[in-house]
């Protein structure tokens, strides 16, 4: 287990930002934190990095209390929207961390290559886009192989063709036996990315599972509609109702048919839904 | 340790890239340069050496402007990176925060050395050019406790920046410290001995008093003794005190390390 909380609580000026919240990841798995804004996403994160302290509760990183420095330096963290000095180059930005990590401060190319900033390494951070700069918050955040990577909202902002790249690095370092845990607003986004989803709401967690196993759980009716004998018609049914249904409709020589599963956040709505009931 | 020079560097490359390190050094290349011109100007005959005199001109500019400049560099030490958005991902990695604050404190304590001795030393060269290198003790001297006297102010604007959440904020109270140190309390001070309508204060009081602003420590250190004594008129002073120069050292070094220590221990246990 690379994180382990266990039971944990945390307050801010007496409201609870994150309450009773047990879970643990595995190495390998890529975890999607998903819940609205204000969930506790990044307070959790930054517990997890020792930068705030638990008011209730258990946590372990990579077999050490949070902060501690060994564990550190086997951690990589992207902070959400990250931001650098604008005076430095990628190059000079990227060596400073290397070096509070410990590591040499020069022979990243390979580093600047994998997210694609080899040719704007030495031009300042003011110059860059904000796609830019999350590559390069990326890159820092790889920097040392690390086995636990913590990536908070890595993908807002982006555009598509940047997501996809970024997750298929984050699967890349999942398969060479990391963890990746990131958290995110949108459900919809994980989709084949995300091996388990862990909902939030107001600090607490709602559901956890795969996104099947969400879907599953939700039990959402699919929206069927069709042309039957020259009239529309809209059904709503279950994941067991599909085959004989659509077998019906077919006989009775429907046309025009479309069946939509429910969204993933429809799914997340429900959840949320249901919370609050 | 290495991570202390790590954030040391940093803020140093960091003053030189924003230009703080070329202008702070021009400044006060400028003014002890003016000084120099003015002071060490031959009036008569005095039993001197030229960069004595310019030591008591310096000295008393040095009261005004170090604790200025070094509130200007450190009050925002710690806010500035929390404002731009870098305070939590430089946290994230494995180094201590007092390390933070230590290494933000070198690497201001090197700009600001680099523009006093480098300032001065234009000044110092001047005079020497013209002149001779009589009196250059204590010079080299003031010039050192100079930087000691920024340090005390570096400490000073670094732990206001560890305080509190805004630089607006840390700006403020670096400019009541300011204010506080280098005009009110002298003014307070002289007031008090008014006040007491000529009847002389218990020796003990005054050196505390005088311990207990950095600013005061300063100036009695660099123009206590020798010619700069005769010259500005704090010998007066210097001589009814039991205050010995290595007292007054350690009293701004004490000066300097007590907030430093402080801020370390402040920032240390804030939740971010």
């Amino acid at each position: 287990m690379t994180v382990i909380l266990d039971r944990v609580s945390k307050l801010y000026s007496g409201r609870a930002v994150v309450s009773d919240l047990s879970y643990a990841l595995e190495p390998g798995q890529v975890v999607a934190l998903v819940g609205h804004n204000g969930a506790g996403k990044t307070t959790q994160i930054k517990m997890m990095l020792g930068l705030t302290r638990p008011d209730g509760g258990e946590l372990t990183v990579l077999g050490a209390d949070p902060g501690d420095k060994a564990a550190r330096r086997a951690l990589g963290y992207l902070p959400e929207s990250v931001q650098f000095h604008l005076a430095f180059s990628g190059r000079e930005t990227l060596g400073f961390y290397a070096r509070l990590k410990g590591l040499p401060a020069r022979g990243h190319d390979a580093l600047f290559a994998r997210v694609g900033l080899s040719e704007a390494a030495d031009r300042p951070v003011r110059t860059y886009s904000k796609g830019m700069r999350q590559r390069l918050g990326l890159a820092q955040a790889l920097l040392g192989d690390p086995r636990l990577l913590l990536l908070d909202e890595p993908t807002s902002g982006l555009d598509p063709a940047l997501r996809r790249e970024l997750y298929g690095i984050v699967a890349e370092r999942a398969q060479a036996g990391a963890t990746v845990l990131l958290s995110s607003h949108a459900l919809t986004e994980l989709e084949g990315h995300a091996e388990r989803v862990i909902v939030l709401n107001r600090g607490r967690k709602i559901a956890d599972g795969t996104l099947e196993e969400l879907r599953a759980l939700a039990g959402l009716p699919s929206r069927l509609s069709c042309v039957l004998d020259g009239a529309p018609r809209r059904i709503e049914l279950g994941q067991d109702e599909k085959p004989a249904v659509l077998r019906a409709l077919l006989d009775q020589g429907a046309t025009r048919i479309t069946l939509e599963d429910p969204s993933l956040d429809d799914i997340y709505a429900h959840f949320l839904q249901r919370e609050a009931a | 340790m290495s991570a202390i020079l790590t954030i040391a560097r940093r803020e140093l490359a960091e003053g030189v890239r924003n230009r703080w390190v070329v202008s702070m050094t021009a400044v006060m290349a400028a003014l002890a340069g003016a000084i120099a011109a003015l002071g060490s100007a031959p009036t008569g005959s005095t039993a001197t050496g030229a960069l004595d005199v310019v030591v008591v001109g310096l000295a008393s500019l040095t009261i005004f402007l170090v604790p200025l400049i070094a509130l200007l560099l450190s009050h925002d030490s710690i806010t500035r990176e929390a404002e731009r958005g870098t305070l939590l991902l430089l946290l994230s990695h494995p180094l201590a925060r007092w390390q933070v604050v230590a290494g933000k404190f070198l690497g201001q304590l090197a700009i600001l050395a680099l523009a006093t001795v480098i300032g001065f030393g234009c000044a110092a060269v001047f005079v020497i050019w013209r002149h001779g290198a009589e009196g250059w003790q204590a010079f080299a001297f003031m010039t050192a406790v100079s930087v000691l006297l920024g340090a005390v102010f570096l400490g000073l604007g670094v732990l206001a920046s560890s305080m509190v959440q805004e630089s607006s904020t840390a700006a403020g109270i670096a400019i009541g410290l300011w204010l506080f140190f280098v005009a009110l309390y002298d003014m307070a001070l002289l007031a008090a001995l008014v006040a007491r309508g000529g009847h002389a204060v218990p020796g003990g009081l005054m050196d505390a008093a005088l311990l207990a602003n950095p600013t005061d420590a300063y100036r009695l250190l660099t123009l206590g003794e020798g010619s700069a004594a005769l010259l500005s008129g704090m010998g007066g002073v210097y001589d009814n005190s039991h205050l010995t120069p290595a007292l007054l050292a350690g009293a701004l070094l004490a000066w300097c390390l007590a907030p430093l220590a402080l801020a370390m221990t402040v920032f240390a246990r804030r939740n971010l």
